[in-house]
């Protein structure tokens, strides 16, 4: 009797399960959301969505939609323009006085002061609350005290701010850093309000700022739904109702869910798919530059690769690949075949230079033979080029790097790709100066400006400055541009700069990458940044 | 009966303790998570050192291990490093993970033993040669090919469906996954259940009860089936835990936010807490899994019994 009553029950569940489709089926089809809202696919953020702890592009998203700083990036030209921003001045390039512009609020009411931005700032600075930002505010004069290298810290709020009057506050720097205020567009420096700081997981579970956009609702891990603030002061209101942005493990069925007409818009069209996004979305899919950088590094920590000589090798690895071929056919034209250490998104005034690196980056697999021979050859007489294997389709294009040395060496066994299972062990590994040849180095930008593409990367013993390269020339001239006050020859002695890592060959780009996106028909006006973030307050829905 | 039960509950603990601490130190070795948390840089080395010790990083593995399991003693699962708690992450995860695995077990019954049934009950005729071969071709395709194809075909071409989950996965748009899911085992549950019928409608038995004058599908459920069902109860018991742990796939194709969604990036962000704690629980599922089948064995034959 048993079975027989088991039997009967499963019969039932499928029948039920049947039925069940059968009036799901009917609703399928059609766009997606309610009208006026654009939906978006989402990585799940790494990290908790405080602004000084955000440190990457899918948290970044949120932040952008959500808040509002001193100074905010042109959409299109990148040039830094003052939001909240009234006025920010200084005679010396090391104190600044910043006024805030009157009328703006946080969606919950509360008024944006300057009281609202040292507050924030602070909380970022602060050892004891983890940001992963912090280092953002180390220009500040008094950082040493609140974020010390080592032991806990001796001050809670940083010495060089100072709230001078409701909307007035000033700050201290504690070197010269005259293009100061442009990097003031960075999210890490947004203003926060008293809920953040009164109720703090309340605030983290649903987000209060004063952007464009609040959050209507937060299911962590799957669907965040910002919806049109109408209240917002600013000029750059909310062109459609609301964004939902929808989690995606993988991008490609945010792509299928795309074409499917599930979705409204996809920021990261997977590598897979770009040979039929034309045929796919024709003119609904937009391939801009962004401040992306790829480049290798070298570990100057070995001393294989710290050798005199082994600049000619680096040189010669330089010219032995063939940046052109790789870039069309493994990345379809997503990458340009870089030829100087910044990107094309600065623009020509904002110190992006096309051929500073000249002969060494043109591809000329004979020359390259010959300089790698005069340089003493390959140290170890092998190139392993190490890469994290678990995101970026990195394998593709570190193989054909790999193939075109061999080529240009005629030796099929000079370059090996070194793949490390996943990115913590390989930041690790980096970190830990465990490297024992190149190593695949990525590097957005945090603001647009030339600055931001050599310092951190270069300077001895940056936070950045993953192969430890370095070079008292390069510092020299980069602490000389840092203190000019005149903005065009700033740029012209950080350009100088660039041109010692030429000489030297500190690490050789590779190409430049451009952000990639699909839209549906129900939307327009899409656009990427030049952080490759879609602006999502100018899409209008249809 | 209820001695045995106790003593295989008793020992699960060894294999739980084993198979945790082995979770444990692979994730270990692994090395060192905070790396991963900067993106393409170093974390300031402060900020790292803070954040080592908030998730005990600093201290020897066996310290660790030792105040993880204390912690889930007492229900603490620990803190992913986007701050939410891993009992939160496994309460909106296991739901999901559980009304896939349910779907695609259904299919394996309803499906796989009713065609088997129908085979090994017409041997050697087309609807069995047919079958055969249609389970062949199942078997021989991974399950990524079956799922993007049919999420292409009936969610792109033919808009049946949507190509993807939505958050709340309810179980009316779970059962293509589901069925996805399943299509390998409900290939190997056909044959066996084949097999087994096969072999079993030449016995002694269901002469015996063809003879006495039984009907047809009396003789079949009854004596047949029952007898048969052994080896595919066995299969399909462990395939619960295997379908929960391997939904990984499946979860990723159908963007389903399940255990495999959860348990994939606690990798890649090597979170030893996310990781451990859904392994855990997924090994006590599969130990579980097997209990209950041990014990239908005697339900099923009633020559077993268990003492």
């Amino acid at each position: 009797m048993r079975g027989a009553t088991h039997a009967k029950w499963a019969a039932c569940a499928v029948a039920v399960a049947l039925a069940a489709t059968a009036c799901g089926g009917g609703d399928s089809g059609g766009g997606s959301g309610a009208s006026g809202i654009v939906s978006s696919s989402w990585g799940d953020p790494q990290n908790p969505l405080e602004p000084a702890n955000t440190n990457e592009v899918q948290g970044g998203k949120v932040l952008d939609m959500l808040f509002r700083g001193l100074k905010r990036y042109d959409s299109k030209t990148g040039a830094a323009k003052d939001m909240l921003a009234e006025k920010i001045e200084t005679t010396d390039s090391v104190n600044f006085n910043i006024t805030v512009k009157d009328g703006w609020t946080f969606s919950n009411g509360e008024k944006v002061t300057a009281k609202s931005f040292v507050d924030a700032w602070n909380y970022g600075a602060d050892l004891k609350h983890n940001q992963k930002n912090a280092y953002f505010f180390g220009y500040i004069e008094g950082y040493d005290k609140t974020h010390p290298d080592k032991g806990d810290p001796t001050a809670e709020t940083l010495s060089g701010l100072k709230v001078t009057g409701e909307r007035t506050f000033s700050v201290k720097l504690n070197q010269k850093f005259s293009t100061w205020p442009d990097t003031l567009g960075y999210a890490a420096f947004a203003p926060l309000p008293r809920a953040f700081f009164d109720n703090h997981s309340a605030w983290l579970s649903k987000p209060v700022g004063n952007g464009p956009y609040t959050v209507n609702s937060y299911t962590k891990g799957s669907k965040l739904e910002m919806r049109k603030w109408d209240g917002y002061p600013g000029p750059d209101k909310a062109q459609n109702g609301g964004v939902d942005l929808k989690v995606y493990t993988d991008n490609n069925t945010a792509y299928t869910d795309l074409t499917a007409g599930n979705l409204d818009l996809v920021d990261d069209v997977p590598a897979s798919q770009l040979k039929n996004v034309k045929a796919d979305l024709g003119d609904r899919y937009i391939n801009t530059p962004a401040g992306i950088i790829q480049t290798l590094a070298f570990p100057y920590y070995d001393e294989a690769w710290n050798t005199p000589g082994a600049v000619k090798v680096r040189k010669g690895l330089s010219m032995a690949i063939n940046r052109a071929q790789i870039t069309d056919t493994i990345f379809q034209k997503t990458r340009t075949p870089a030829t100087d250490w910044t990107s094309p998104v600065l623009g020509a005034d904002g110190g992006y230079k096309d051929g500073l690196c000249g002969d060494a980056c043109k591809y000329d697999p004979a020359g390259a033979k010959k300089l790698i021979q005069e340089g003493g050859g390959i140290p170890g007489g092998q190139v392993k080029i190490s890469y994290n294997a678990d995101t970026g389709s990195h394998k593709e294009w570190v193989d054909a790097i790999c193939n075109s040395v061999n080529n240009a060496l005629g030796n099929d066994r000079a370059c090996v790709g070194n793949p490390v299972g996943t990115f913590a062990d390989f930041r690790n590994q980096i970190t830990q100066n465990k490297m024992s040849g190149p190593f695949r180095a990525g590097w957005q930008m945090d603001y647009p400006l030339i600055q931001n593409f050599l310092q951190p990367l270069y300077y001895t013993n940056a936070s950045s400055n993953d192969g430890k390269w370095t070079n008292a020339e390069f510092d020299k001239l980069v602490n000389e541009a840092n203190a000019e006050t005149d903005k065009a020859k700033a740029v012209d002695l950080f350009q100088k700069a660039e041109g010692v890592l030429r000489d030297q060959m500190g690490a050789i780009p590779l190409w430049y990458q451009n952000g990639s996106a699909g839209y549906s028909t129900r939307v327009s006006n899409v656009a990427l940044n030049p952080f490759s973030v879609p602006v999502y307050n100018e899409i209008k829905v249809s | 009966m209820g001695r045995y039960v106790i003593r295989r509950l008793l020992q699960m603990i060894p294999v739980f303790f084993g198979a945790t601490l082995l979770i444990f130190l692979m994730v270990n070795v692994m090395g060192d998570p905070i790396a991963g948390l900067c993106g393409d840089k170093a974390c300031d080395p402060a900020t790292a050192t803070r954040l080592k010790q908030e998730f005990g990083l600093d201290k020897p593995v066996w310290q660790q291990y030792a105040t993880y399991m204390g912690n889930v003693f007492t229900g603490d699962f620990g803190t992913a490093f986007n701050g939410q708690k891993v009992t939160e992450l496994m309460s909106t995860a296991f739901p999901v993970t559980i009304r896939l695995t349910i779907i695609a077990i259904l299919f394996e019954i309803v499906i796989g033993i009713t065609l088997g049934v129908v085979t090994g009950l017409r041997r050697g005729r087309p609807i069995d040669t047919a079958v055969l071969i249609l389970t062949l071709v199942v078997i021989a395709i991974p399950t990524f090919v079956t799922g993007l194809v049919l999420q292409l075909v009936l969610g792109v071409e033919w808009q049946w469906i949507k190509p993807s989950v939505p958050p709340d996965a309810p179980f009316d748009k779970l059962l293509i996954p589901g069925l996805v899911l399943a299509s390998v085992s409900l290939a190997y549950v056909t044959r066996l259940t084949r097999t087994s019928i096969a072999e079993n409608s030449r016995a002694d038995y269901v002469r015996t009860a063809v003879a006495k004058g039984l009907p047809r599908h009396r003789v079949i459920t009854r004596h047949l089936l029952r007898n048969s069902l052994i080896p595919v109860v066995t299969f399909i018991g462990t395939d619960v835990g295997a379908l929960m742990g391997g939904a990984i796939v499946t979860e990723r194709i159908f963007n389903i936010h399940g255990v495999g969604f959860q348990l994939y990036q606690g990798i890649l962000r090597q979170s030893t807490q996310t990781v451990v704690g859904f392994v855990t629980v997924l090994v006590l599922v599969f130990l579980v899994a097997n209990l209950v089948v041990d014990l239908l064995y005697a339900v099923l034959d009633p020559r077993i019994r268990y003492a």
